[in-house]
């Protein structure tokens, strides 16, 4: 069994934040008396990640999804509550624990604009103290993993976005970390470079069984990685487990449209158990429960002239925008 | 603190950042000629004060033009090191890029303090060492190795003097996000360091010498260069450059922890 190398207990996060009327008159006393309240961005949230596991962190804009990935690579102090990741305090930030981790931001670069990728690589190969031979074996490993030989010898500026991320990437993995925190690291891909990223990642995590942290508004990152997610919702943690039970539990129906040769036979079908949403001419759609759609349709192709069949599953998307809203869910 | 690992990180910056430089050549030019013809001005603008005066704050020509090298040179380390590396702390902080830096393995202020240079501004250090070295000549300057001792001592004490005080600003930045406007005057302040703190009145010389110790950045080397200096007034520099440059490290490590990062 896998050991823990993430443990967060009633961690809560708050900020001051100021708040200004429109208009002159408020930007005027905005100015003078800046008024500011303490807001908790974080509310008690526990969980645990073990070695290995690939978890994607859920939740609406500003749900505090950032904010708990920037406490658990020690970048922000915690108001509340305890972080332990890999044995350390994160926002001790000591150079064993830097060693061990990565952050990747899908909006900010660390690369320097003017010059090839390969200027940085090595940048940071000597702040992570390797040396010249073993860069050099790294940044050939990871490119050829990354498929960017070719791009590491032009300057960043003239790269598209989806060889600025790789290269970011590769930048960002060159200490061969153990714990990977990705905020929105698709942001703005086309799809080939979103699968690609997503290959890479997966080929990562089993070669090198790093734990990799995401938060991503593409649902396609979330549901091709991760097993388990974590849902925030307004600082809370409002689900924490595997992602397809979440899917069954939200949606436990399929839809299956039917095209029967005979209009005759979709009012037949019409006129059984099955609960029909719509019905046009010889076409007829129903609702099945996930645990009976093969006896369903066997019980269809067997007793109905069936020209086509088609079966619907729920747009991922609208399944996890409920999840993004709701406060909890009891699985 | 591994020293051959931030040697080596050093030249990897140094290396870098003159790559960077070196893909805009037409801007490497502009700077240049820019050097050349700010040293030109200062010193024309140093002989229009003396045009009527012999002295001026018990300062002759010849003496004056020494503080316009000590000027000079701390001009050009300004536009070498600081002005590239610690204006950039603002737009660090402000766009959150400053995540990338804490979560490597290496001093930030280390990191933040060095990673750029500008060349051009090697231009205005060697420009400022062939005008001390012309007025040693006028001045008739003994060179001896006490002499060369102090004028080191002092030079490095005002430029921990300036770094202390310019960093210092650009770390307040951590709460009230942006402070570009503050850094302009302390440029503007450092303008009044070509002059000797003795042309100034009382109330200004204790201004500059109390609060904002631009007087010391260039007043106490150009004393020391003319054997003006009393060994108080070093002792003085070299205690005030150790104090801004342990609290400017204290008050860096001490803003991190409101730290917020931008958001995303």
């Amino acid at each position: 069994m896998y050991k823990n190398i993430i443990e967060v207990r009633d961690l809560s996060k708050s900020f001051e934040i100021s708040s200004k009327e429109p208009g002159l008159k408020g930007t005027i006393k905005h100015f003078f008396r800046r008024q500011t309240k303490s807001l908790k961005v974080i509310k008690n949230v526990s969980f645990e990640i073990k070695e290995g596991e690939i978890v994607g962190f859920l939740g609406a804009n500003g749900a505090g999804k950032t904010t708990i990935l920037k406490m658990l690579c020690g970048l922000i102090y915690p108001s509340e509550g305890s972080v332990l990741v890999s044995g350390h305090l994160p926002y001790r930030r000591k150079e064993n624990f830097l060693k061990k981790i990565t952050l990747i931001m899908g909006q900010k670069q660390q690369l320097i604009w003017d010059l090839p990728p390969i200027e940085s690589f090595y940048l940071n190969a000597s702040i992570y103290d390797l040396d010249k031979k073993e860069a050099k074996k790294r940044i050939k490993k990871l490119s050829e993993m990354l498929e960017i030989d070719s791009e590491l010898f032009i300057p960043v500026r003239k790269l598209s976005l989806g060889q600025r991320m790789k290269s970011e990437l590769l930048a960002a993995l060159i200490h061969e970390p153990n714990i990977l925190f990705l905020d929105e690291p698709t942001l703005g891909l086309d799809i080939n470079a979103q699968r690609n990223l997503r290959k890479f990642l997966q080929k990562y995590n089993k070669e090198t069984n790093a734990t990799i942290c995401l938060t991503s508004h593409y649902m396609k990152d979330i549901t091709s990685l991760c097993k388990r997610v974590i849902c925030v919702h307004e600082g809370s943690i409002s689900y924490d487990g595997k992602l397809d039970l979440l899917l069954k539990k939200l949606s436990p129906v399929k839809e299956i449209i039917i095209v029967c040769r005979s209009e005759e036979d979709a009012n037949k079908l019409e006129n059984t158990s099955f609960n029909v949403k719509n019905k046009t001419k010889n076409e007829i759609t129903i609702l099945v429960e996930n645990n009976s759609i093969t006896s369903s349709l066997k019980s269809i192709l067997n007793n109905f002239d069936i020209e086509d069949l088609y079966i619907n599953e729920p747009p991922i998307d609208e399944i996890i925008g409920k999840i993004l809203v709701k406060k909890d869910y009891d699985i | 603190m591994n020293l051959r690992k931030y040697i080596n990180i050093y030249t990897k910056f140094l290396h870098t950042s003159l790559a960077c430089e070196l893909e805009y050549k037409t801007n490497i030019l502009i700077d240049l000629i820019t050097a050349i013809l700010s040293l030109i001005g200062s010193i024309f603008l140093l002989s229009i004060f003396f045009q009527n005066n012999n002295t001026i704050g018990g300062w002759e020509f010849e003496q004056a033009l020494i503080i316009q090298g000590i000027y000079t040179i701390l001009n050009g380390i300004t536009n070498t090191w600081f002005n590239p590396n610690l204006t950039e702390i603002v737009k660090h902080i402000r766009e959150g890029t400053l995540d990338f830096v804490l979560l490597k393995p290496i001093d930030s202020q280390f990191f933040i303090s060095l990673k750029k240079i500008t060349p051009s501004g090697f231009l205005e250090i060697i420009l400022g060492i062939f005008l001390l070295l012309y007025c040693i000549k006028i001045n008739q300057i003994n060179i001896n190795l006490i002499f060369l001792t102090l004028c080191l001592i002092t030079i490095i004490c005002s430029i921990c003097i300036l770094y202390s005080l310019w960093f210092f600003i650009s770390t307040t930045t951590i709460w009230f996000v942006k402070t570009w406007n503050a850094t302009e005057v302390l440029r503007s302040f450092l303008y009044i360091g070509r002059f000797p703190l003795n042309s100034f009145s009382f109330s200004l010389r204790i201004f500059f010498s109390v609060v904002i110790p631009i007087a010391f950045i260039t007043t106490i080397p150009s004393e020391v260069f003319l054997g003006l200096s009393q060994f108080w007034k070093i002792l003085l520099e070299v205690i005030v450059a150790m104090v801004f440059l342990i609290s400017s490290r204290k008050f860096w490590l001490f803003a991190l922890k409101f730290y917020s990062s931008a958001s995303s």
